[in-house]
């Protein structure tokens, strides 16, 4: 479903990613995990068309086609969604305005009629319902005086709404508490049938006792440094980076 | 869409200048022009008497040096002050305008032909000096409101003119109030009589033609007890390399109970986003009087045009418990440069006052907010609220806010709230991965930050507001 191959990439003249190589099929669920700065959150942005980053090599396919030189918007089109670590507000247009529009734009571009403003109602409070989203998060704004928790669960909402093929979550399990990131679990768990792929972006191990991934992978300084099971993660918990990767002395086992 | 498809879109459509033949004075400014215009445009004698005493004034005065603008000198004998589209012989109705003229403004979206005119809004056209009409005569007549140009009110209402012209804003107010004062060739008039609602919209489209004319007009609109009226102006000019002097001023009184909705859409040609060259330096005053208790007067205004902008549309809040607001969205792009504002001066007691001011800079602009909110010491329990928002668009613009805040009481309230943000692209980026193209992104993200203005427009031009903010804005981010 997604492939990426060979990625590197650079801001600002310094290079981020190192050559990143990661397959993830269909109805599949991978988790990338590592210490701050590794490049986690760089990875999801660069899927996702950030023209702040420059790609110096490599690819990124989905379903075959490669995402290079496509707009964000484009990407999204062909079913990718990205859930952001840190939802920008965004004053003045209603979560309603906004998934209208972001609905129908890619039903646009699917060759579908627009969605009238009573149907997209109707699915709005099956989905808001759903995910255990409260009924006012139709008004507010976007993002706006969100608490960091109602953010997350803002971008899962959108997320189910846009039902797209491949997701990335970037940190959605930060700033959450237990009750809050048991109901994100919940709809991510939702969202996972056969024809969808998954890659969880995270810090810690806590989320991935809610979310089961097929595969864990580690990313230090840019690269991919150690893939494995389930296991790999709860190993990660109990020993920490460092001892894991042996990132102090230089020499790995 | 490609850069240059953006690019030739966002270029100033209403740029084009009408061939037409124009009778005008010769360039320069001295008593005998100010006489020659009063003859030409059969005024009495008081309003010879009034542009005298405020030449006199004018000579004066200084050109204000406080605002945060860089105005290069003007020179004033370098402009004409008179300069109107030749017509044979008087019209009888809209209708028989010139057809150069009525393409001039079909190209404007200001349709002047029976069949297509803008329903519901009663349209008053001046072209550079001159009213070449006003739209919807006979509806209005019959609700008894008067909306038509100065000359004619001067023609028809000298009386109402003698007393309130100058009434608002005096002969000396400012440098350029009283240049208006002494060479203002035409406006519009607005009466609305006792307990009378406008059926309609009123509304006066501006266009300057001519290339080395200044415009001064001269804008009067009274309201009489329990009336109420929503008035809007629009305004456009050719694209020339060089710069045209915009000089008005506009008078509001409204007494007891009465209401006045005063709506601006300004689109003055900017210059060259690129040189800076040419544009209109719009100079304008504009002030409200609520004399009657309870009265109300509302300002909105959608500042997208011109090189220089120097505008403070004010309230003086007099009556008891009356109401004075002040919504605007200014647009800098370009090398523009805007100062705008208010001034809220609260004289009677219980007054309040709403100052909700966007500001919006992008490429090498610079905008300022400036506000007076002044509680004078018998306006006891008054209230205002300040809000002022600023949204910087890359990093080489500028966004300046000073509020002068004066309370001459312990009952008084005042808030003054202000932020600044840039439109990031950190917010385009989240927009378009959710599937929303760019230039969708720019309009939505825009119209969110002046949604409490664009609100408070009639509901006519509202739309027309924002696409004009959005088409502006698109070849500036990204």
């Amino acid at each position: 479903m997604l492939e990426i191959v060979n990625l590197v990439v650079a801001k600002e003249g310094r290079v981020i990613l190192k050559g990143v190589d990661l397959r993830i099929g269909s109805g599949e669920i991978h988790a990338m995990m590592g210490p701050n700065g590794a490049g986690k959150s760089t990875l999801a942005k660069i899927l996702a068309g950030d023209a702040s980053y420059e790609v110096l090599e490599g690819d990124i396919l989905l379903q075959g086609q490669s995402l290079m030189g496509l707009e964000p918007e484009e990407r999204a089109h062909l079913g990718l969604f990205l859930g952001f670590q840190y939802p920008v507000e965004i004053p003045g247009i209603s979560n309603t305005q906004f998934l209208l529009a972001a609905l129908n734009a890619k039903r646009a571009f699917q060759g579908k009629d627009p969605l009238e403003e009573e149907a997209f109602s109707l699915l709005l409070q099956e989905k808001m319902y759903n995910v255990q989203v409260k009924e006012e998060f139709r008004h507010r704004n976007i993002n706006e005086g969100f608490s960091g928790g109602e953010k997350k669960r803002n971008e899962i909402l959108q997320m189910a709404v846009l039902e797209p093929l491949v997701a990335i979550l970037d940190e959605t399990d930060s700033g959450l508490d237990i009750d809050a990131m048991k109901i994100v679990a919940a709809g991510v768990n939702q969202f996972m049938t056969a024809d969808k792929s998954l890659l969880l972006i995270t810090h810690y191990q806590r989320l991935l006792s809610y979310i089961h991934p097929h595969m864990v992978h580690v990313l230090v300084d840019g690269r991919i440094v150690r893939t494995g099971d389930a296991s790999l993660a709860m190993e990660l918990e109990e020993r920490g980076y460092d001892e894991l990767l042996c990132v102090k002395d230089g020499v790995c086992n | 869409m490609q850069t240059e498809e953006i690019l030739a879109s966002s270029e100033y459509k209403y740029g084009f200048s009408t061939e037409i033949e124009t009778e005008r004075f010769p360039l320069g400014l001295n008593e005998e022009v100010i006489r020659e215009l009063s003859r030409k445009k059969k005024e009495p004698d008081f309003l010879l008497q009034f542009r005298l005493k405020a030449y006199r004034k004018w000579l004066t005065m200084k050109e204000p040096s406080w605002a945060h603008l860089r105005i290069p000198p003007i020179d004033f004998q370098k402009i004409c002050y008179y300069s109107a589209p030749k017509i044979k012989q008087k019209l009888e109705s809209l209708d028989q305008v010139d057809p150069e003229l009525r393409k001039t403004f079909e190209r404007l979206g200001v349709p002047i032909d029976e069949q297509k005119r803008l329903t519901n809004v009663a349209v008053d056209v001046v072209f550079d000096s001159i009213s070449l009409g006003t739209t919807f005569q006979k509806t209005l007549q019959e609700a008894g409101v008067v909306l038509c140009s100065m000359s004619e009110a001067v023609e028809k209402y000298p009386e109402l003119i003698e007393r309130y012209l100058g009434s608002v804003v005096p002969i000396g107010d400012n440098f350029f109030s009283a240049l208006n004062s002494a060479v203002f060739s035409e406006g519009s008039f607005v009466y609305v009589p006792k307990g009378v609602r406008s059926p309609m919209e009123l509304s006066t489209y501006f266009r300057i033609n001519d290339k080395v004319s200044g415009q001064f007009e001269r804008t009067l609109i009274l309201a009489e007890e329990d009336s109420y009226v929503s008035y809007l102006e629009g305004c456009t000019a050719p694209s020339y390399d060089t710069n045209q002097l915009h000089a008005a001023v506009v008078e509001l009184v409204a007494l007891d109970r009465a209401e006045i909705k005063y709506s601006t859409v300004q689109n003055w040609y900017a210059g060259d986003p690129k040189t800076g060259l040419g544009g209109i330096w719009n100079f304008v005053t504009k002030r409200g009087r609520c004399q009657g208790v309870s009265s109300k007067i509302s300002w909105t205004q959608v500042e997208a045009g011109a090189a220089i902008t120097w505008k403070y549309p004010s309230c003086l809040l007099q009556g008891d418990g009356s109401i004075g607001e002040f919504y605007s969205v200014a647009l800098t792009t370009g090398h523009m440069q805007a100062d705008t504002g208010t001034k809220m001066i609260h004289l009677g007691k219980n007054t309040r006052s709403t100052i909700v001011s966007k500001g919006i800079s992008a490429d090498v602009s610079s905008n300022s907010y400036r506000g007076l909110v002044k509680i004078a010491p018998q306006a006891e329990g008054s209230r205002n609220y300040t809000q002022c928002d600023s949204m910087l668009i890359q990093d080489q613009c500028s966004a300046n806010t000073f509020p002068y805040i004066e309370v001459g009481n312990a009952t008084s309230q005042v808030e003054h709230e202000a932020s600044t943000s840039k439109m990031s692209e950190e917010q385009l980026f989240y927009l378009q991965s959710r599937g929303i193209e760019k230039e969708q992104a720019v309009h939505m993200i825009l119209s969110g930050f002046c949604k409490d203005v664009i609100r408070e427009m009639p509901l006519e031009f509202a739309v027309e507001a924002q696409k004009l903010l959005a088409l502006k804005l698109e070849h500036s981010v990204g």
